[in-house]
């Protein structure tokens, strides 16, 4: 069934929303990646068992992610006329009893994460109902305060699966009103006005490229979204596809018809294979409803969208090194000018933009570009998506109008560590970023606050960590990245950063002379100003941060051989206190290097030469008995409980 | 399209064809500029980074071989950062393999050699990885020793270029990137190698050479192979 107009789009519209918010109970799991990795298809399936079971007139589907991966599985429950209810850590054992309150029209209030009485998808509004008065609103519990939900708006509530739902919420009226206006050049002007920027880390301004593909010469142009996600710690563009794949491929058709593009491709990375899968499902359905292909919306424009899965290079992320690999060569860089807007794929004006670039596009167009600007700073408008993960109490997906400060997210947002350690940094912009201390979490993050620091604002990860983290260690940690994912083609990259990871090899292992660090701070913006590509420029991005804010570390591992964090192993050894030795043989059994010695009721002892430095022992033992110390460059520390704090889902029972 | 650009090179006046490289319109103009990689007539790539130039206004330092000159722009070739760059990068790549002048079959006629020393580099700060690399002399006339293999790519833009045979290739990434003849056999087996010889006369170094060549003996005509690139139209980047 193809639809040719407002009408058409109305009806279907009326269908979704009959599904979205029916008039029987909607059960919703989670089912995002995040979701399923802690169990939630087991909850899914439990759930269709039980109303099977009940034969109960109940709605479940699979949504997306609401971002709180922490708190995962998270399952929404709407009960017509009631508030929409989102639980947490919901267990398959909890499937039953959560069905039958639905049922009886009621939920376990006390047992609920938050509700969400009205929803503002930004295309269209949707009103659950009021109630519950004993649950939080969404917004007023700690994670989810001070977020502002426009590329996430659809998230983890709509059947990313279904795009009657997408389209009950608005969706694809942004696409129909710029093809019923048919002036291009308007969409542009909105761009400007929204001042959006690109959100894949260079922050280029959407509307500039826009305009250049615009002018360029040729009938051929490609559209590109850049979906090659690879940056540790950072799942955005996951969960994006994920959990809406529609809004993508709405921003798409609406780009290539302002780009005057009829051939559009999405570079997703094959190990993200439920993402593929969802934006494959996604795309058949838009051409069977006539929003992709022939003809879009009786228009006349066709546009085209096909998937390749990339191979898993994170070069390839590089929109140059993206293009040489999608005409078949390998993906190396090449040197810009000329950019792809007027030299790209297979030689044609092509225009490559990040997935949640392409997220704010259909907002912009419907709300327009004055009311996106509103929100963010004058230079970064918009919000952005981060990936809040490391050492922090709620991991998930958070999105913040763009100049919130660093601290709102570890704090704030983050809850802190979630025990007793002290945050340490927050690294931004994986590999090619750095590590901002803590001293500076006042700092906005945007695109400039941040390259003030030497850091980046990426594409959106961000690693917390504390004091358990070796600084040193870290650096070393990204240097090995970009040092195995460096394509070889420029000498910089290549040569320069395998004598930065010797060098920091050497420091972590006690090895390092001042002299090796001196080298560091030579070769890192040797490295960053000759190389070729992204890839080189940033990767001493986290060598010379760590150098610039931590560089205690870095000298006490050279000049004391100690590693404070006890995480470098060749400066670490373990010991076990005789007092404390309870001869239990937990440790004795778990040592990969057979070195503790002693039996049952006897003290053990660790033979340092044999010792493989693991750390298995330290795992083991009792904290109650704590009898494993470790010692660094004359200081020692024994193992700690680490206390965890309260999960935010599991409030006190009220009697 | 004769069509003439002004600009500024180190501050003198000098014109150049549109659509030239600043690699090409300052060594028109008598500049030194070094560089490793680049064949007039064959597509830059820019993987040596040593000609590095500042263009004003731009932050970061561009290479003058894939830089296309315009009305107007102001460049430096010489600078104590550049210099500065450039003899690391000189470093990097004389740490990167075993260069060994004294048992070179190119001692005497080899780029690197005398790059190096006219950026004043005798050693390398940087401490040598000594790699493991083989030796594949599986060819008939000529001998791939990939320890004097800067993986500068001239072979393998001639071959696809001129020759249109597309034997070599770069395989593998990052430091552990290769020179690989055909799917990584061995070059003898090779089916597509015409024998022609151009990689060998357009290697910067003892890496490509002729069979039987002594220390010293081995001389390379790039100037050839760069006569032969450009006479057929060059490679539009
Ligand atoms: C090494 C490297 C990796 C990159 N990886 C990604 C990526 O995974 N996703 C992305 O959108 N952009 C990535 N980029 C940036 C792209 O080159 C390009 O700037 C971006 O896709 C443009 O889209 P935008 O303007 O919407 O930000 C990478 C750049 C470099 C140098």
């Amino acid at each position: 069934m193809k639809i040719r107009d407002l009408e058409a789009l109305g009806e279907v519209r009326r269908q979704g929303l009959a599904k979205y918010k029916p008039a029987r109970p909607r059960i919703a799991v989670g089912l995002g990646t995040c979701g399923i990795g802690l169990g939630a298809e087991e909850v899914y399936q439990t759930f269709v068992s039980a109303v099977e079971a009940l034969g109960a007139d109940v709605q479940i589907v699979r949504t997306g992610c609401f971002g709180f991966c922490a708190e995962e599985p998270l399952v929404n429950i709407a009960i017509p006329g009631k508030p929409l209810v989102i639980f947490s850590q919901v267990k398959p054992e909890e499937a039953e009893h959560i069905l039958t309150d639905a049922l009886a029209g009621t939920v376990d209030q006390a047992r609920a994460l938050c509700k969400i009485q009205s929803w503002d998808h930004l295309t269209g509004v949707v009103n659950f109902g009021e109630g519950f008065p004993g649950i939080p609103e969404w917004d007023e519990i700690d994670f989810y305060k001070g977020q502002k939900k426009i590329v996430l708006r659809n998230f983890g509530l709509i059947d990313p699966e279904d795009i009657e739902e997408y389209i009950a919420v608005g969706g694809y009226e942004a696409l129909l009103k710029t093809l019923r206006n048919a002036e291009p050049e308007r969409i542009v002007e909105e761009l400007k006005k929204a001042r959006l920027r690109g959100r894949g880390g260079a922050g280029f301004l959407v509307a500039t490229k826009w305009e250049s593909m615009r002018n360029a010469p040729g009938d051929r142009k490609y559209v590109i979204c850049n979906a090659d996600e690879g940056d540790p710690g950072a799942y955005m563009n996951r969960n994006q596809i994920e959990s809406d794949p529609h809004s993508l491929i709405e921003g798409m058709v609406i780009g290539a018809y302002t780009m005057g593009a009829s051939e559009g491709i999405v570079y997703v990375r094959a190990e993200y294979p439920l993402a593929v899968l969802r934006l494959k499902n996604a795309v058949a359905q838009a051409e069977a409803y006539g929003l992709l292909g022939e003809d879009i919306l009786g228009s006349g424009f066709s546009f085209h969208l096909s998937l390749v899965e990339g191979a898993g290079a994170f070069v390839c992320g590089e929109e140059t090194a993206m293009i040489a690999s999608l005409e078949g060569r390998a993906g190396r860089p090449r040197t810009r000018p000329p950019y792809p807007s007027e030299k790209g794929l297979w030689g044609h004006p092509t225009s490559i933009n990040n997935v949640e670039t392409w997220y704010n596009v259909p907002v912009i167009v419907s709300k327009g570009g004055r009311w996106f600007a509103e929100t963010g700073t004058e230079r970064s408008p918009g919000t952005k998506v981060f990936s809040l993960v490391g050492k922090i109490k709620n991991t998930g997906l958070v999105e913040v109008p763009l100049g919130t400060p660093l601290r709102t997210f570890v704090y704030d947002i983050g809850g802190g560590t979630g025990d007793e350690k002290a945050v340490k940094a927050l690294q931004t912009g994986g590999p090619s970023g750095g590590c901002v201390p803590e001293e500076m979490f006042d700092t906005p993050v945007d695109y400039e606050a941040l390259a003030q620091l030497g850091s980046i604002m990426g594409s959106g990860g961000m690693v917390v960590m504390d004091e358990d983290n070796c600084m040193v260690d870290v650096a070393r940690y990204f240097v090995e990245f970009t040092h195995s994912e460096s394509c070889g083609k420029c000498v910089a990259c290549r040569v320069g950063l395998d004598h930065c990871l010797r060098i920091l090899n050497k420091i972590s292992e006690g090895q390092g002379t001042e002299a090796d660090r001196d080298a560091l701070e030579h070769l890192g913006p040797m490295i960053r100003d000759t190389s070729l590509c992204g890839l080189g420029q940033s990767a001493p991005n986290p060598v010379l941060t760590t150098l610039r804010y931590f560089r205690h570390e870095f000298d006490e591992h050279i000049e004391k051989k100690r590693c404070s964090a006890f995480v470098c192993p060749e400066l670490v050894c373990y010991y076990i206190d005789a007092e404390r030795c309870k001869g239990c043989m937990a440790c004795a059994k778990v040592c990969p290097s057979k070195a503790i010695s002693g039996s049952r009721r006897e003290v053990h002892n660790i033979d340092q030469e044999r010792c493989s430095r693991c750390g298995s022992c330290c795992s083991v033992c009792s904290p109650a008995i704590a009898a494993v110390y470790r010692e660094s460059g004359g200081i020692t520390r024994r193992i700690e409980p680490r206390k965890k704090a309260k999960r935010a889902g599991h409030r006190e029972k009220t009697p | 399209m004769p069509n003439q650009v002004k600009l500024k090179i180190d501050g003198e006046y000098v014109e150049a064809k549109a659509g030239e490289s600043v690699l090409d319109a300052a060594r028109a103009a008598g500049k030194f500029i070094p560089s490793l990689c680049h064949v007039k007539g064959l597509t830059p790539v820019g993987a040596c980074r040593l000609c590095m130039v500042e263009v004003a206004g731009i932050p970061r330092p561009m290479p003058a071989c894939t830089t296309t000159v315009q009305d107007g722009m102001v460049i430096s070739t010489v600078s104590e950062k550049l210099t500065r760059y450039r003899q690391m990068i000189m470093q990097l790549l004389l740490s990167e393999r075993n260069h060994v002048c004294a048992v070179c079959v190119s001692n005497g006629s080899c780029e690197l050699q005398d790059m190096a020393s006219k950026l004043g580099v005798t050693h390398s700060e940087f401490p040598y990885r000594y790699p493991r690399l083989p030796v594949d002399a599986s060819h008939p006339r000529f001998v791939l020793d990939h320890n004097r293999c800067i993986l500068c790519t001239r072979c393998v833009r001639v071959c696809a270029e001129v020759e249109g045979a597309n034997t070599w290739n770069i395989m593998s990434r990052g430091v552990t990137s290769m020179l690989a003849a055909d799917l990584n056999g061995n070059w003898g087996d090779s089916e597509t190698c015409t024998m022609c010889g151009k990689c060998v006369e357009a290697c910067p170094t003892g890496a490509l050479a002729v069979k039987g060549k002594a220390v010293e003996e081995m001389t390379k005509n790039t100037d050839a192979v760069s006569r032969l690139a450009t006479a057929r139209g060059g490679t539009q980047q």
